[in-house]
């Protein structure tokens, strides 16, 4: 899958978790970027991809329909095999290796312990400007009922934190994010993805 | 708000979470237990209220905003968003629901209007507003209220879809419409749908309304709610139609299901089976006019 190196066309394929959440705002930029996106459904849909994206929106729901849809494993092994993968709110949580919440479906791809609606209700989402290692102006993070990091385990680079809880992070071949990029203007986040953890 | 740099109450974070319940079924629940269920067929928030439409519409009398000791313990027994009904106009019953950090105010039809005239100014809250609307112009006109994620009206508590049908038709039917207007008509168009002209010239140039649009009010079945997927809707809300059937677990289940291939008929037919009866439907013909909750709202 990932050895296929994800060129169709000439054009690297990027895939989307399209069960749920904002799939199509990532979809967009990622068109922008000259890149050809793939909305991931079945395990099937990860041939030939170079990354994936797993995109906000509710991790409960999202992880109980990767689970019986086979994409849980499938997705693990796309992986483990070296594909890319960036994790955005729930995709963040679905990242990580364990929640201190109620037990739900992860992926665990990250030596991380994840705290659901870190920030609090949705009364608490807020934006703010983020100093992010290697950006040399500030991220503008859009946090909607958004989680945090906890803690990080070997293997986790932590790219931004707030007050000590992380929320942008990185393995060698993963990208996490407890905000929302896609909700901006601002491609860096989605540029970073392609380049240094896609390697395209 | 700010607090150390942190903006709360931003229209982006308002209408950014409607954008994570994208195709996803938000499901009404009176207790703690029903929406557990719900969080468990894979519902992506529920709906906290007194009783369903259903049986607001059995009942009779004046329905209000839930308990807020009912929000509380629903609140507590699921991890997944939790949103609350608000009369139209009834700022106050807002502001509660907002104290109780409910995730999303729906300001609804389905409950007895507060304010014949106005509705609510969402732009005061910090918690964000769904609204309900009939036609294109009833929709700009919400959001130009501060509404963050507009819903179709249809008839709740009837089990039949045909108005969601007609609703989301006029909407979509509507920004269509819009897309094909020059410049210069577009003055004389946001005359004639009564709405904020700036937000006629928005969806002219975008072909989309500029918050998530989902459907609701009569959808019944796994089929129901594919249709709405396929005439526009971005996710479903489901009130009557779960627990007023025979088997709430299954037909849940079948429902989201439903919701996410809403484009693969086999996996529709496959969701739809062995599901119990569905809630008893009603024939619009039998609801009087004065009975009609869509009406409500203006």
């Amino acid at each position: 899958m990932a050895g296929s190196n994800g060129k169709a066309n000439g054009k690297k394929k990027i895939g989307v978790l399209a069960l749920q959440g904002d799939f199509r705002e990532h979809v967009q930029i990622l068109k922008k970027l000259g890149v050809e996106p793939v909305e991931v459904r079945k395990p099937e849909d990860l041939e030939g991809l170079a990354g994936i994206i797993v995109p906000g929106g509710e991790s409960t729901t999202i992880g109980r329909m990767m689970a019986s849809s086979g994409l849980l494993d499938a997705i693990r092994s796309f992986f483990y095999q070296g594909g890319a993968v960036w994790g955005t709110c729930a995709g963040m949580i679905l990242a990580a290796s364990a929640t201190t919440g109620p037990p739900q479906p992860l992926l665990g791809l990250m030596n991380a312990l994840v705290e659901r609606n870190g920030f609090g209700r949705q009364v608490f989402s807020f934006e703010r400007d983020l100093d992010v290692q290697g950006f040399e102006k500030p991220f503008t993070g859009v946090f909607i009922r958004a989680p945090f990091f906890e803690d990080v385990g070997p293997g986790v680079e932590v790219l931004s934190e707030i007050d000590g809880r992380v929320v942008a992070a990185r393995g060698e071949n993963i990208l996490v994010t407890a905000f929302h990029p896609e909700l901006t203007d601002d491609l860096r986040f989605h540029e970073y993805f392609l380049k240094e953890v896609c390697g395209i | 708000m700010a607090e150390n740099g942190q903006l709360t109450g931003t229209f982006r974070v308002k209408s950014g979470m409607a954008q994570m319940l994208k195709g996803g079924v938000i499901m009404d629940v009176v207790n703690a237990e029903q929406a557990k269920i719900a969080e468990e067929a894979g519902a992506v928030a529920v709906m906290a209220l007194e009783r369903v439409p259903a049986d607001i519409r059995a009942h009779g009398g004046v329905a209000r905003m839930a308990d807020p000791q009912k929000i509380l313990e629903i609140q507590q027994a699921v991890t997944i968003p939790v949103m609350a009904k608000a009369r139209i106009g009834h700022f106050v019953e807002a502001q509660v629901l907002e104290a109780l950090e409910v995730d999303y105010v729906d300001e609804s039809e389905v409950l007895t209007p507060a304010d014949e005239t106005n509705h609510i100014n969402k732009w005061d809250f910090t918690v964000p507003f769904v609204c309900g609307a009939t036609n294109l112009g009833e929709a700009l006109r919400r959001i130009g209220e501060g509404a963050a994620m507009i819903r179709s009206k249809g008839e709740a508590g009837t089990g039949n879809v045909v108005e969601a049908v007609r609703h989301m038709r006029s909407i979509v039917g509507g920004i269509r419409k819009l897309t094909t207007l020059g410049p210069e008509e577009l003055m004389a168009e946001a005359k004639s749908l009564g709405a904020p002209y700036e937000l006629v010239k928005w969806v002219a140039e975008n072909g989309r309304l500029p918050v998530v649009l989902f459907t609701a009010g009569g959808i019944a079945t796994p089929a129901d709610a594919a249709l709405m997927m396929q005439l526009g809707a971005d996710g479903v809300f489901v009130g009557s139609g779960i627990f007023k059937s025979g088997d709430p677990v299954k037909r849940a289940e079948a429902i989201v299901k439903a919701t996410t291939n809403y484009n693969d008929p086999k996996a529709i037919a496959e969701a739809s089976q062995g599901l119990g009866e569905a809630m008893v439907g009603r024939e619009m013909g039998e609801i009087l006019e004065g009975e009609r909750l869509a009406t409500r709202g203006w």
